[in-house]
């Protein structure tokens, strides 16, 4: 099967004047539609960028400098083709009618990708008739039906309503409208639910599942939150520092990780088998300097499994296969003379 | 509860925010952020003030902070265990003799440190205001305080962009620490950092605990981090509290539907348990015109129709476990060990 | 240490104004314009020995004289250091039209510390050395002369004196009056904010340019130039203040709630401590940006009076005095150079503004 996205190799750099930001460095990942890819990582991980590279917004001075964006198309019998995102003008006309079309995006705070001046509707409207062919009644009755899926009571009155008029939960209810009155391939939710209290979270989510088995898009959700992650993914890819740490199936990563890091990140919450107050697993050290290159383990140094082993300094990076779709990138576990 | 020595103890605190609207500022309406708020904090103990945005916990911490007057009911303070303070009718004057005794923690770590000082400046602030220490002690006073929180001496001199939130949520430990407090109220100190840096905080916080013997309000949206935490927990909803009880009774025997209902729906690393969430209708109430009867009853499952006409009071059901619905006795609600927890 | 761990400790170390410079320093026009203000305000400073000849100097026989050329090549050719020929005054008896005619028999180079007009440096010394000059009798006039023979490059540099003290002095008052009345404003709130809000609607509806003519028509006409150079400064500063004061009003309003504020509070500290600790130092920059910002106003706003003849009068010299020389079509037809102080009016108005951005780009380093 041709997956609706199959990323290879992505590279995006940021040429500073300080020196080059390695924000995403050699991040590869397939999914396949209906399914969920979430996407896990600390604050300058390099997470977002990865959404950003795909729709091709990486704000300047980003630049994809290396890698495959393959997103699946059909031509026009209908067999599948692969368009290379990578490779496309970013500001070009195919690149605006994949985006909203193809691929859509929703955000941690919707108030940023809603127009404060009109009303919902209308921009929901607009970004259908921007992408489909269809007269104003049509596009308007598909989006009221829009609006009812997602959620939103009294659509035909709500419609009319401005952004601000809506309550944190309702807009991005209605930012996930606008994201799937197209019909996307491809979802990108980058961080939809942060800003979220755990009630409205749990309805987000929930919304989500059921929208995808409705229709059948494929979903990269990223987040820091791993509870949010493992509820909503099929597969995860753990990142740091732009590197991917350890990509498996949701089951296999939440109950037998691998990756230290995972596993450090893991213990640092508070859970049920964590004795009340007592001391939590913690990440020692912070992150590299984001201008630093480092051709093994960008962990190594905080990690506490290596114990400062050269290896992992020195080997260069690779993420090794070591189950059923369950990669790692540890020189622990992968090198196999690693003493 | 008469007999145990109390530190803090709200009754029946309100807070009422006016709305007002054109030209010669008439009052419309009122936003009821908080709305008959009772519970005490105990010496060296810490008490979790849970709740979704928007219930008033924040504006609680900031009223025992003595930043908003109460519209109505007191907060009685007793910081030495003798001579106590109503911190809602206090003069400023008085005010500002309690200083020392409460101090507070923020969310925001680049928020809460002025950019234009170096950490030495901060840390010495309270120091030299309050005239604790002068000279020599004020450096050594300085230097214990950077050791107790974990960062080292040769920092003083940078100023706060040189740190990392982490680090500067430990500067804003260290400058709530400084005049010895006898509370801290801990407002999210934690939701703006990363899960790894956020048990740092955690660690830090529960090892100066244990050290110093304070209490800590607690405030939090995070279930989680909260039941690690407290002692003993109040659980606010629209203005008021809906479950206030010791930490285990309320995780494993709720009593609220409300209680219930969140604990489900923190999110977990455990695929098999989502089946079981509960999922609530609708959102929050609007604390400017909240339901008649109880604030929670349009989004509740077990609503009857005395919820939307009566308020529920909050009663004590079990000994210390308190809870404001009114068939708390009769519903056999799904406690976090049944859920398997969650948490 | 390497020099990559130097250059981070030296960043980690840095205080807000040195992270304001460095960031201020890429900014290339706003250097451009800094260097310009730099350079203009010490020309004005030092304007009697940058000048050749004194402002009130009056050369009969060169009256309306363009530009002095400057040659490095004498009749037949050769290379000298620059010099000029002395001119002589050629009037066509039948049409009246003035002419000047070189005499390129004598040579004069452009020497540096001539002796010249005498002058009273700031009323400290008193000398004669001007920075550059050429022997007597050629004369070097870098911008030409004007009706009266006067040197129009020594002009522009006394009058910009005056208009830029002008828009400094004035920014000042208005800074005090700004500062002051929005600090109240926004400090204290309540009804000193109503009725101190209310005073600047007012003030800022009044058309500027009529109301600046009224109150300089109530001046009386036989009052000496520095009178009126300070009431025209007051004047200006009046309307100025008010900008300056709702920019203090909101950022205190904004700064009184910031967490830093109410932890100082918390942490015990008192009113003129968290003013003067913690709000005050949190704008200046803000401040200095709205203050720099406002200066080309003053400055425009003295030409613009000066010009209309309301503001400044002769003897005194502005810019806007030089321009009121060039107010009919004909002399900027036959003496074009007179417009040139208008290039230094865009020149100090152009430079200020490209400071002032920059330093807004540059005093928020934690605003990413």
């Amino acid at each position: 099967m041709v997956p609706a996205l199959d990323v290879r190799d992505l590279r995006v750099h940021f040429l500073l004047d300080e020196g080059t930001v390695r924000a995403v460095d050699g991040v590869s990942f397939s999914v396949e539609p209906g399914k969920t890819l979430g996407i896990v990582g600390e604050s300058g991980s390099g997470k977002s960028v990865i959404g950003q590279s795909i729709l091709r917004i990486v704000p300047s001075p980003g630049k994809i400098v290396r890698g495959e964006i393959l997103l699946r198309m059909e031509n026009g019998q209908g067999e599948p083709t692969q368009l290379d995102m990578a490779q496309i003008e970013s500001h070009g006309r195919l690149a605006r009618s994949i985006r909203g079309k193809e691929i859509a995006m929703i955000f941690q705070e919707p108030m940023n990708s809603f127009s404060p001046v009109h009303t919902v509707g209308s921009q929901i409207v607009e970004a259908l008739r921007l992408h489909a062919d269809v007269s104003p009644q049509e596009a308007r009755n598909r989006t009221v039906e829009m609006l009812k899926k997602v959620g939103i009571p009294q659509p035909e009155h709500r419609i009319g309503a401005y952004p601000h008029e809506l309550s944190g939960g309702m807009r991005q209810r209605a930012m996930i409208a606008m994201a799937l009155v197209c019909n996307p391939r491809i979802l990108i939710a980058d961080e939809p639910t942060t800003a979220l209290d755990v009630t409205i979270q749990a309805q987000i989510i929930d919304l989500l599942k059921k929208l995808q088995e409705e229709f059948g898009m494929a979903i990269l959700f990223i987040s820091h939150n791993l509870g949010v992650i493992s509820e909503i993914s099929h597969e995860v890819l753990v990142v740091y520092f732009g590197r991917v740490m350890e990509h498996a199936p949701v089951d296999v990563l939440f109950r037998e990780a691998l990756h230290p890091y995972t596993k450090a990140l893991l213990r640092s919450v508070p859970g049920i088998d964590t004795p009340v107050r007592s001391h939590l697993a913690t990440i020692e050290g912070t992150l590299p300097d984001p201008y630093a290159n480092i051709p093994g383990c960008p962990f190594f140094g905080r990690c506490m499994e290596c114990e400062g082993r050269t290896v992992c300094r020195d080997d260069p990076y690779s993420l090794t296969k070591v189950g059923p779709r369950h990669f790692v990138a540890c020189p622990r576990i992968c090198v196999a003379d690693f003493a | 509860m008469s007999e145990t020595e109390v530190l803090l103890e709200l009754t029946d605190v309100k807070k009422h925010f006016p709305i007002r609207k054109g030209v010669f500022k008439k009052v419309v309406a009122h936003v009821k952020a908080v709305d008959g708020v009772n519970f005490t904090i105990r010496p060296g103990e810490t008490v979790g003030l849970v709740g979704e945005s928007g219930c008033g916990k924040s504006t609680v911490g900031r009223m025992i902070m003595g930043a908003y007057r109460p519209t109505a009911g007191h907060i009685w303070f007793k910081p030495d265990g003798k001579q106590r303070t109503d911190i809602a009718s206090a003069e400023p004057s008085e005010i500002r003799a309690l200083r020392p005794y409460v101090q507070m923690v923020f969310q925001d770590p680049f928020a809460s440190l002025n950019p234009r000082m170096t950490i030495r400046e901060i840390l010495a602030e309270p120091l030299v205001v309050n005239k604790v220490v002068r000279g020599r002690a004020l450096e050594d006073r300085i230097r214990e305080l950077v050791e107790l929180v974990g960062l080292k001496i040769q920092h003083l001199g940078r100023y706060p962009h040189a740190f990392s939130g982490g680090q500067r949520q430990r500067i804003s430990i260290a400058r709530a620490l400084a005049l010895y407090p006898r509370l801290l109220v801990a407002d999210e100190p934690t939701s703006a950092l990363d899960v790894s840096v956020q048990a740092q905080i955690v660690n830090l916080a529960l090892e100066i605990q244990d050290r110093i013997g304070l209490a800590y309000l607690f405030i939090s949206h995070d279930l989680g981090l909260v039941r690690h935490f407290s002692k003993r927990i109040v659980l606010m909803y629209v203005g008021k509290i809906v479950e206030y009880a010791p930490a285990e009774p309320l995780f494993n025997r709720p009593l609220h539907p409300y209680t219930e209902a969140l604990m489900s729906n923190v999110p977990t690393t455990r695929p098999e348990l989502v089946g079981r969430r509960i999922i609530l209708k609708g959102e929050p109430a609007d604390p400017i015109n909240p339901p008649a009867g109880c604030p929670f009853h349009p989004r509740c499952n077990y609503a009857q129709e005395i919820c939307s006409t009566v308020v529920p009071e909050l009663r004590e059901i079990e000994p210390g476990h308190l809870s404001a619905c009114h068939f708390a006795e009769s519903l056999n609600l799904t406690g976090c060990d049944a859920l398997g927890c969650a948490i | 240490m390497n020099e990559e761990q130097q250059r981070l400790e030296k960043y980690l170390n840095a205080s807000t104004r040195q992270l304001v410079w460095w960031r201020y320093k890429k900014h290339t026009l706003a250097m451009v314009g800094l260097a310009f203000v730099v350079g203009l305000y010490l020309a004005a400073l030092f304007c009697e020995v940058l000048a050749p000849y004194d402002k009130d100097s009056r050369f009969f026989d060169s009256v309306y004289s363009p530009p002095s050329q400057v040659r490095i090549f004498d009749k037949d050719g050769a290379i000298h250091r620059p010099f000029v020929y002395e001119t002589i005054l050629d009037i066509d008896m039948e049409t009246q039209k003035m002419s000047y005619q070189e005499n390129t028999d004598t040579m004069y180079p452009i020497k540096f510390f001539v002796r010249g007009d005498h002058y009273e440096f700031w009323g400290l010394w008193r000398s004669d050395v001007h920075l550059f000059g050429v022997d007597k009798p050629a004369r070097l006039f870098v911008f030409g002369t004007d009706r009266m023979g006067r040197d129009l490059f020594s002009r522009c540099f006394y009058g910009s004196r005056i208009s830029l003290s002008i828009g400094m002095l004035g920014v000042f008052m208005s800074l005090i009056l700004g500062v002051t009345l929005g600090g109240v404003s926004g400090y204290m709130g309540g009804w000193a904010d109503s009725v101190i809000q209310r005073v600047i609607e007012v003030i800022r509806c009044f058309p500027s340019i009529p109301l600046w003519m009224g109150l300089s028509a109530s001046m009386p006409p036989h009052w000496p130039g520095l009178k009126v150079y300070f009431v025209i400064t007051i004047i200006l500063s009046l309307i100025g203040w008010t900008d300056l004061a709702r920019m203090v009003r909101g950022k205190l309003i904004a700064l009184r709630e910031e967490e830093f504020v109410l932890a100082a509070r918390f942490a015990g500290a008192g009113h003129l401590r968290i003013i003067f600790r913690h709000l005050l130092p949190s704008f200046t920059s803000h401040i200095i940006v709205t203050v720099t910002l406002a200066i080309p106003g003053m400055v425009l706003g003295e030409t613009a009076l000066s010009f209309l003849g309301i503001g400044l009068r002769p003897p005194v010299t502005s810019l806007g005095v030089l321009l009121k020389e060039a107010q009919n079509v004909t002399t900027i037809a036959l003496y074009p150079w007179l417009l040139i102080p208008v290039l230094f009016v865009i020149g100090i108005v152009l430079s200020f503004n490209f400071v002032g951005d920059g330093l807004r780009d540059a005093v928020d380093p934690y605003s990413r």
